[in-house]
């Protein structure tokens, strides 16, 4: 579907979180690293939403307390202490990082804030210990220029990173600490994008200025781009959690897509006359229709004596199969909501079926049981009745929303691009200060002096890099762009390889390894530069540095040495390569006698299917037209 | 305009908001050189400097806005009053046991104030009802106030009052008491109530919690419902801490008033019962007797309050290099109780012996503890003990220093007879001490 996007009217502002590479977390001393390993302690907790002032309580939170839902953390002594566990209270806030996100608040043309005070926001998914995420605005109202156009910047912050979520068995979620407290600087700006390339641009150029400050981590997970993204009559939709740069424009199409099409839904729902009331709230026991049931999922739920529930959503029929966007039907979007609030492994409905092992004639004697007609789509779930009724109450309340258009929500986006249910927008930003740490000011002086020494924007540095290092314009960008582009310079200045090789690995190699699966994210500044010495002092060929950097990616802790070993590579002594060629001559004499030094060509695809990756072409070439000349 | 309205407020930034006619919960509108911030305005802690204005913006971000003699204050909104309004109480239901709830200070429960950020306790059995509406499946709940304090600032008197207030509401025929208290000093009040309150029909359980009770992770809720389930039907009457067993939220541990210990600044399992296991414990709701010696609920028992307690009485920690003066200076200043905390086995520097002599001819009681924490003097075991022991000093044996401390004030509280003083020190009232050292009890703090 193509979409006139300034038509429809798309409006769409980014937030930008971006992992800081400082020496430590935002409010402890813990490096700020994740570990793979099984954790060496854990802890359970429940966290209880707390009660404001008017009585009110986050209603998804609260429900999911009453649910009994506990929390297992996961930790290890090498990247938590008692702070991330909050066994202690925080430490002050991390001036290094302060400092990082004020040069990008500058960079921006942003305002400092005279006075930082860090607040707590109310997070009760478990994903802080707290129950709420530090965080503080730092700057405001900043802009950058995007192709002549200028984006407003509401805010620089800065903000503690999450747990991470390991697992969910049953009514126990668990996190993994090692990643909360990581420090986050996250850039908010004006909704004034109004196309998904426009969006791109944007969350380019930001991520260019904060590369600029040579201090942000690097790696999948290590920037997520939130998105809100509304069009008129469609809601207002906040989208959590984009961790590709190349995602962002997909995720706002798929949007814009899903918005118009429920839409779609619902003038089609105003055809068939539905009204709210007609949507009711009435489950049935339906067990008996699949007493005999050879589907699986329910076979299993009724051994272990779950029941079948189901709910009538009269003149639904043929809706729950709408695709609203590449694999979401508003089907989806009713199992995502049965998932949330009911614990429920998934939804059946009648629009799929008769399929899953279940047949045609327990499809009609369902619809029987429930008074459906061929207008009625029925929904049913398999489990206990408390976790049945909770999942059938949010499919009835998301047919009614359909009724309604697009219903407002938070979405987390998935890795192909498309988005699905993660919670009710919450009302009003729940923020109170943080009074465990002290506010922090911010002085002129200080300021000046970070004035004196911003790092080079990035046109400047473009223009540099065309310059000092003779790159041609679109390496310069590559690199640019790449988030090596701090290690490209340090590589190019002490490992005596050329700046062209040098940016072309980092840029085109790595890209083509990632494509074809390498995690080359594991590779450390570290391996890079070993790896470059050993090319600029000739211990390894430039050619095999795609081989090396893939065995790399896949042994993260191994040495080049271990590399050039395991891939049997390292540079041919003299002699070594002298005996290739001879060999090469003397096994094509025929060939060499019949037509003299022009058989160089020929020979050398033999020679170097021996030697690529263990010998210069150059000196191979050299060689053999020294050989040739003595034979012929 | 009086203070409370510009809260925290002070020289230039109080005259700049004077100026301007805004109070605290005002919408302010403030322009300075080419910005502009508006929000309400916060109140400013009490250390904060002169020159900076809170205000929240309308994002939820708090910034402060350092004010020059170009800023330009406007008070483009008034501040609304936040009015709470419950959501419905739970229904109470009149069968249930009756449970007292006593606050001297720690905040066992509160509610956030979202718009200004401010933390409110909530003291009212309403109040408790409303933020643990859990509580109405136990009990019914009788609140009281008996005081607001940091418990930093409690007293042997504020012991006196709880006492009498704890004797109160068991003479009303309640099931059990619950006091809230602020856990920096809630050993020393546990100690005092065990000593204080005697043949208890009732528990009377003492709580407090690590982490304030705004936040969502809070122990406030878990050990709050913990306290008063067991004040409903918990087997024993004693006086007991209850805290959390360790950094998760599963189980509820109960320790005895006179061994419970708090052993770390900020965890939450930072109480700990020295040289004793706890009385029992709590966990998916089902409370487990810990140990077989323990004083059975009776509610017909009679109570038997001896509320009284005298503060002449020091706790004295032994260092190298202590100045003797120190123990001189407490007999001067009529003293009737000195407890060494001595080191290992129970010694102090022999350059101390002629100061300790001396008080204990002056008739001052000087009794030993030691500052191991874990473990039983044995002052028979060294020179210096013995000659310790020779000048009249009373070994505490594993009595905890702190307890040993509020033991003597309570005995010199009962009787200014030195010998019967002595001979009520060395009595086992309530649990104090330890008959043998187990094995056992250390298992606990393995980690
Ligand atoms: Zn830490």
């Amino acid at each position: 579907m193509t979409i006139d996007y300034a038509k429809v009217g798309l409006k769409a502002g980014l937030e930008i979180h971006q992992q800081l590479n400082t020496s430590a977390k935002l409010f402890c001393n813990c490096p700020p690293k994740l570990f793979t390993e099984e954790p060496t302690i854990t802890f359970l907790r429940r966290l209880r939403p707390t009660q404001s002032e008017l009585g009110q309580i986050d209603p998804a939170a609260f429900f999911e307390f009453q649910k009994g839902v506990k929390i297992l953390y996961e930790a290890n002594n090498e990247t938590s202490c008692l702070v991330e566990m909050d066994e202690e209270p925080p430490h002050q806030l991390n001036p290094e990082a302060l400092e990082i996100a004020l040069l990008v608040g500058l960079l921006m043309n942003a305002k400092p804030i005279d006075e930082v005070y860090v607040m707590r926001k109310t997070v009760i998914d478990g994903s802080n210990t707290t129950g709420f995420q530090r965080t503080c605005v730092v700057a405001m109202d900043g802009e950058i220029m995007v192709k002549d156009k200028k984006i407003p910047i509401q805010h620089i912050g800065l903000e503690e990173d999450a747990a991470r979520k390991t697992g969910e068995e049953g009514n126990v979620i668990r996190y993994r600490i090692d990643r909360l407290g990581i420090p986050l600087i996250e850039i908010a700006t004006a909704p004034v994008i109004y196309s998904p390339k426009e969006a791109e641009e944007v969350a380019l150029a930001i991520g260019r200025i904060l590369r600029a400050t040579g201090k942000v981590k690097r790696g999948l997970g290590s920037i997520r781009q939130d998105l809100n993204v509304s069009i008129p009559n469609g809601a207002l939709i906040e989208i959590k959690g984009v961790q590709e740069l190349e995602l962002v424009s997909v995720v706002i199409e798929r949007e814009v897509e899903r918005q118009l099409n429920l839409i779609k839904i619902k003038e089609e729902l105003q055809k068939r006359t539905i009204k709210k009331e007609e949507l009711k709230e009435e489950f049935s026991n339906v067990t008996p229709v699949f007493q005999q049931t050879e589907c699986k999922v329910i076979k299993t739920a009724l051994s272990k004596g779950k029941q079948v529930f189901a709910v009538k959503l009269p003149k639904f029929t043929g809706l729950l199969k709408k695709e609203l966007t590449t694999g979401i039907r508003l089907g989806s979007e009713m199992a995502d909501r049965a998932r949330f609030w009911g614990k429920v492994g998934g939804i059946f409905h009648t629009d799929e079926l008769p399929a899953y092992g279940i047949t045609k004639e327990e499809t009609e004697k369902l619809k029987k049981t429930m008074n459906a007609t061929d207008q009625d789509a029925v929904v049913f779930v398999a489990d206990s009745k408390g976790n049945a009724f909770d999942a059938l109450k949010a499919v009835a309340e998301r047919a009614r929303e359909a009724l309604e258009g697009v219903p407002e929500e938070t979405r987390a986006a998935n890795p192909d691009g498309t988005t699905r249910y993660m919670r009710p927008r919450p009302g009003a930003a729940r923020m109170y200060p943080e009074t465990d740490v002290p506010p922090i000011q911010v002085k002129p002086e200080y300021l000046a002096q970070l004035r004196s020494q911003l790092p080079e924007l990035p046109e400047q540095k473009m223009q540099r890099l065309m310059m000092d290092y003779a790159l041609n314009e679109k390496l310069a960008r590559q690199v640019l762009d790449s988030e090596y582009s701090q290690l490209f310079e340090v590589i190019v200045q002490n490992c005596g390889v050329s700046a062209t090789t040098v940016a072309v690995a980092l840029t085109e190699t790595l890209k083509a390894l990632k494509r074809e699966g390498f995690a080359v994210e594991n590779v450390s500044d570290e391996q890079f530069i070993e790896l470059f010495r050993a090319v600029g002092s000739g211990e390894l060929a430039k050619e095999a540095i795609p081989d090396v950097l893939g065995w790399l990616a896949k042994n993260e802790t191994a040495t080049v040495a271990q590399a050039v070993e395991n891939l049997g590579l390292g540079t041919l002594k003299p002699e070594e390569l002298e005996r290739i060629i001879d060999d090469a001559i003397r096994d094509n004499a025929a060939l060499v006698k019949e037509r003299g030094t022009a058989a160089f060509g020929a020979l050398m695809g033999i020679i170097m299917k021996q030697a690529r990756g263990k010998a210069k072409a150059e000196s191979v070439s050299e060689l053999l037209k020294k050989k040739l000349k003595q034979f012929a | 305009m009086n203070k409370e309205t510009l809260s925290g407020y002070k020289g230039d930034a109080l005259q700049a908001l004077k100026k301007a006619g805004a109070e605290i919960g005002d919408i302010l509108r403030v322009t300075k050189d080419d910005r502009t911030y508006e929000g309400i305005l916060i109140p400013r802690s009490e250390n904060g400097n002169h020159k900076h204005i809170v205000l929240k913006m309308r994002n939820g971000y708090n910034v402060g806005v350092q004010i020059t003699p170009t800023t330009k204050i406007e008070r483009i909104g008034v501040g609304a009053k936040p009015t709470f309004q419950p959501p419905p109480l739970p229904k109470q239901k009149e069968n249930l046991p009756k449970v007292a709830i006593l606050s001297t200070g720690g905040t066992i429960a509160s509610r956030v104030d979202y718009r200004t950020g401010g933390v409110r306790p909530a003291l009212t059995a309403n109040d408790l009802y409303s933020v643990v509406p859990e509580l109405a499946d136990i009990a019914v709940i009788d609140a009281e106030i008996v005081f607001s304090l940091f418990s930093e600032n409690i007293t042997p008197k504020h012991w006196t009052e709880i006492s009498k207030n704890v004797a109160k509401h068991i003479e009303k025929g309640k099931s059990g008491i619950v006091i809230a208290h602020g856990t920096d000093t809630l050993g020393y009040t546990a100690a005092a109530l065990s000593f204080a309150l005697q043949n208890l029909p009732v528990p009377v359980v003492l709580v407090g919690s690590q982490r304030s009770a705004d936040r969502p992770s809070s122990d406030a809720a878990t050990n709050l419902l913990g306290a008063v389930q067991a004040a409903a039907t918990a087997p024993f009457a004693e006086v007991v801490v209850c805290m959390h067993e360790s950094i998760s939220d599963e189980a509820i541990v109960f320790h005895r008033g006179t061994k419970a210990r708090k052993c770390h600044t900020s965890r939450r399992d930072a109480f700990k019962s020295i040289n004793a296991l706890p009385v029992a414990r709590l966990r998916d709701g089902k409370l487990s007797m810990l140990v077989e010696d323990y004083n059975k609920r009776e509610s017909n028992r009679k109570l038997v309050l001896k509320p009284d307690f005298d503060e002449k009485v020091a706790l004295v920690k032994f260092y190298p290099g202590m100045n003797p003066k120190t123990i001189d200076w407490h007999v001067e200043n009529g003293y009737k109780g000195i407890v060494l905390e001595g080191t290992g086995l129970g010694h102090v520097g022999n350059h101390l012996f002629p100061a300790v002599r001396k008080a204990i001819e002056q008739n001052v009681i000087v009794a030993m503890a030691s500052q191991c924490i874990w473990g039983r003097l044995g002052m028979t075991v060294y020179d210096t003990g013995r000659d310790l022991l020779a000048m009249g000093v009373v070994p505490l044996d594993d009595m905890l220093a702190e307890t040993a401390l509020v033991k003597l004030m309570w005995v010199l509280g009962q009787t200014k007879n030195t010998d019967e003083a002595k001979r009520l020190l060395k009595t086992n009232i309530a649990h104090e001490f330890s008959p043998c050292s187990m094995y056992e009890e250390e298992k606990q703090y393995d980690d």
